[in-house]
């Protein structure tokens, strides 16, 4: 923790063209960061620079800037979104390093996640998880009044947990397999306990896994490490809770 | 220009629900032969896409981020209101219609709103069919609070992400179309252009973000739900690539914009803290029902809150609003809040935050309840500021939060371009001058889920439209103008960055045209925002190539059409010479220093029409009537 008001620092960032370029670290210094910037404000001021000196800037996605919408990540001295725990990149602050010191940038390395620039990856591959069975089927209309069905407030909280994924990928960087297991089981999760998601549990869970095989992500192996570097504190009770899901589908499942 | 507004004959009651049987309907078997292009994947833009699909219709879905999951809807904290009526404390469909126009200071169509308020409870349903996770108390039913100083317990959350979760739910209804192949998802795609065919909208221009490749695609309606333009003034609670590029460039094709003046500024925001800074961040207005705000009695005490006893406190809201408190409007408190810290008795670094303290309701409730009720808030706060809540009052300030003005649409969500439909924050539609908390939500649902599936079909049934290719002239020439902007952009290689820029126009916005607006500042600003935008054209430095993945040139994109709408903006805001809602002029006050309305003059919404860059626009206007909510001036006091 620094109790400076501004730092120095050296940042080794990892740069690449495309998705078939080779890459490499740049070396960059960043120098006069106020302590109150963000991760992300501290990358504008290095781009800034950059543009000024008619450099081309290091991309990285970003978005709400508030830890929410999941759109920001990267890889910062080994640890996806960096050393503070439950919290994003974008709502990491300068004041967590000390001056002088060296910072390695990455993205989100894994093989479902091509990197298409710089610290940019495509994470879409967690859209088609969502697309094969991450849903409950209501159509727009003809649904029971909201009180209809009353939810303990037990189960409800347990949705609410899972619910809080914000689909970032951290969990997938930071495992040794790139599994997604912790995406795709806060998903399989929120619905399991809810009663609206009871009708479709057999397919959902089935349809879910086997997409997330298909895009190449590793399995689990208890590592733990999603949980670890989760802005959202999902736990690994939602694997538990998954793989319990899926014993029961590949039993009862008429296909 | 007749602006025809099309609202349904007959008691206000009735209006929708004879409007829908009047409207004509399409065969079910002949909804998939028409095509509708869905602009952005917010509330609005996904519920929308998803329920037409179910419908049956071809949907084409685009937005700029990676994932439509990502849509800024997806930030809201408090809540979604609803006319349920579940906790039994007097609500209804025509109390919640009443509040939203009164709370709108009458610069709203109380048609739009009422059929808001009546539809408001099915937006519920829907979300807890999907498995959207509401707060429930310990019976299992769902909870509801207060919000926003409202004197009915009418909103529904989902602990402080009630718009993550809104939006995790219809983005889960859009993917399972997805899934389906109903909708074609086109995520890194900006929208550039409209395209017209026979005055019609027919498609649009977009670029690949991952490639810089400019792409055209056509539709039988384009449906645009791509938010608001908070980021004119550079520094919002906005995401930072949101922006008025899609809504600007159907205007300059003939869409009319209506009452851009009208920007809501949120009381509840951590202050700004240095230049470097890239937006601001909100923190929920629900905390301003347990919180304290004041200010210390006299200028330049540097005491440590703690130090100051409460006789040397200013709580200026309680004083001055007796009933309300602390749970004045967004408005009133924003406004309250620059007057103290005008008066020289703003605190932090700055003098340009005021405290909202907590030691009291920590006192009486008890630290863990105070945890339970905003714990999420106060780490994030923490983290961003260093400095604990349950400690020390938090500082804030009021920023620019939601922009209540947008495209013009009529009942049907249908702008003035015929096939071209606006929803959510991109439209002017229920909001007036002022939105109310919770309350964007519901409209960007309501617009989504339960409007466009209905108007849509009668627009597509009533409309003989010809089968277009993308290799039609109107393509081809749009493609031809977005490539040229794009190839003068990067070749101007001036010695300014876009964002020097972009905060040069920011910083003159929020001075002219914030919180308080006079007729002087605002012809200040009409004057130097074409300054700024020639410096732009002149000076800028785009870097790197159109065919690649690159973010300085979205931004500088985006930025050349904040100069153009930002002198609409002003325009706006120095033609209305009335306070109302958001829209502080002040010429325009009473003798307390509240906002005067002058109904007799500005009853109107004023829809402009584009008439070229550096052109005066048009102005036209379309009369509102009252036939049940009758205009007062709002009164906290």
């Amino acid at each position: 923790m620094s109790s400076e008001k501004t730092i120095n620092l050296t940042l080794k960032v990892w740069r690449q063209k495309g998705p078939t370029d080779a890459g490499k670290f740049q070396t960059i210094h960043a120098k006069d960061i106020s302590v109150d910037c963000s991760f992300l404000e501290m990358l504008d001021i290095v781009n800034d620079e950059m543009a000024r000196g008619d450099q081309d800037p290091v991309a990285f996605d970003h978005d709400c800037r508030e830890g929410i919408c999941g759109m920001c990540g990267a890889v910062v001295n080994g640890i996806a979104h960096g050393p503070q725990s439950e919290t994003t990149l974008c709502q990491l602050h300068m004041r967590k390093f000390n001056n002088g010191d060296t910072i390695y940038v990455e993205p989100f390395r894994a093989k479902a996640f091509p990197i298409v620039k710089d610290l940019v990856v495509d994470r879409s591959a967690f859209d088609r998880i969502i697309a094969k069975g991450g849903f409950i089927s209501a159509k727009t209309g003809g649904v029971p009044d909201a009180n209809a069905i009353p939810i303990s407030k037990v189960n409800s909280d347990l949705a609410m947990d899972a619910a809080g994924c914000i689909g970032c990928g951290a969990c997938v960087a930071a495992c040794p397999n790139a599994s997604a297991m912790l995406f795709t089981s806060a998903k399989v999760s929120q619905l399991a306990v809810l009663p609206q998601g009871a009708v479709e549990r057999t397919e959902r869970v089935l349809n879910m896994v086997s997409q997330m095989d298909s895009e190449q992500f590793g399995n689990c192996s208890n590592h733990y490490e999603c949980e670890a570097v989760c802005p959202k504190a999902i736990k690994v009770e939602n694997i538990a809770r998954m793989n319990r899901e899926y014993l029961r589908a590949s039993v009862v499942s008429r296909d | 220009m007749n602006l025809n507004s099309n609202i349904p004959e007959g008691p206000i009651e009735q209006r929708w629900t004879n409007h829908k049987f009047n409207m004509k309907l399409i065969n079910p078997a002949n909804k998939k032969k028409f095509n509708v292009i869905v602009v952005g994947t917010g509330l609005a833009g996904a519920s929308a896409a998803a329920s037409l699909a179910e419908l049956g219709y071809k949907v084409k879905s685009f937005c700029m981020q990676d994932s439509p999951r990502r849509a800024h809807s997806i930030a809201a904290q408090g809540g979604i209101n609803a006319n349920k009526n579940y906790p039994n404390d007097g609500d209804s469909t025509y109390r919640l219609f009443y509040d939203t126009v009164k709370g709108g200071d009458y610069r709203s169509r109380e048609s739009n709103v009422y059929r808001l308020a009546e539809i408001s409870g099915s937006i519920i349903d829907q979300c807890v069919a999907q498995g959207v996770p509401f707060a429930r108390d310990y019976s299992g039913y769902l909870d509801n609070r207060s919000f926003g100083g409202a004197q009915v317990s009418r909103t529904f959350y989902a602990r402080g992400q009630t718009g993550q979760q809104l939006l995790l739910g219809a983005y889960s209804a859009l993917m399972k179309e997805v899934g389906k192949q109903t909708v074609e998802m086109f995520p890194r795609r900006e929208m550039l252009d409209l395209v017209l065919i026979d005055g019609k909208a027919r498609g649009i221009i977009v670029r690949n973000l991952i490639t810089g490749k400019l792409e055209s695609h056509t539709a039988d309606a384009v449906v645009l739900a791509t938010g608001g333009y908070g980021n004119v003034y550079f520094l919002s609670t906005n995401a930072m690539n949101s922006n008025v590029t899609a809504a600007w460039r159907c205007h300059k094709k003939g869409a009319l914009f209506a009452n851009p003046c009208f920007t809501q500024i949120h009381p509840t925001c951590i202050p700004v803290h240095g230049d470097y800074q890239s937006k601001l961040t909100l923190m929920s207005e629900s905390l301003r029902n347990d919180g304290r705000v004041w200010v210390p009695k006299t200028k330049g005490d540097t005491r440590k809150p703690s130090d100051i006893p409460d006789s040397e406190r200013f709580y200026y809201l309680e004083e001055k609003y007796p009933s309300f408190g602390n749970l004045v409007p967004r408005d009133v408190a924003s406004r309250n809040a620059k007057n103290v810290c005008d008066d020289g008795l703003g605190v932090g670094s700055t003098n340009l935050a005021v405290y909202l303290d907590f030691k009291d309701a920590i006192a009486k409730q008890g630290k863990s309840k105070i945890t339970e009720k905003y714990g999420n808030l106060f780490d994030m706060y923490q983290r961003i500021t260093d400095a604990s809540p349950y400690k020390e009052p938090m500082m804030i300030y009021p920023a620019i939060h939601y922009t209540m003005g947008g495209l013009w649409v009529d009942y049907n969500l249908q702008s003035s371009i015929p096939g071209l439909f606006v929803l959510g924050e991109a439209n002017f539609s229920d909001h007036g001058a002022n939105r109310l908390g919770a309350s964007a939500l519901m409209q960007g649902l309501a617009d989504g889920y339960f409007v466009i599936p209905y108007t849509i079909g009668h627009y597509l049934s009533e409309h003989k439209l010809n089968e277009v290719n993308n290799d039609h002239s109107a393509f081809e020439d749009a493609q031809r103008q977005a490539t040229n902007k794009i190839e003068r952009l990067l070749s101007i290689k001036g010695s300014k960055t876009v964002d020097d820029i972009h905060k040069e126009l920011g910083l003159l916005m929020w001075d002219k045209c914030g919180m308080a607006r006079n007729e002087a500042g605002l012809k200040e600003a009409i004057e130097k925002i074409p300054k700024i935008r020639d410096d732009f054209w002149k000076n800028v430095n785009v870097t790197g190539s159109e065919g690649d993945f690159n973010q300085t040139l979205e931004r500088a994109g985006r930025v050349a059409d904040f100069l153009e709408f930002a002198e609409l903006f002003a325009t706006d805001a120095e033609h209305r010479k009335e306070s109302c809602g958001g829209h502080f002029r002040e010429e325009s006050q009473t003798e307390d220093g509240e906002a005067k309305r002058i109904d007799e003059e500005y009853s109107y919404v004023a829809a402009w029409g584009f008439e070229g860059v550096g052109e005066k626009p048009t102005l036209n206007k379309e009369k509102l009537e009252f036939e049940h909510c009758k205009p007062t001036q709002r009164s906290y006091k």
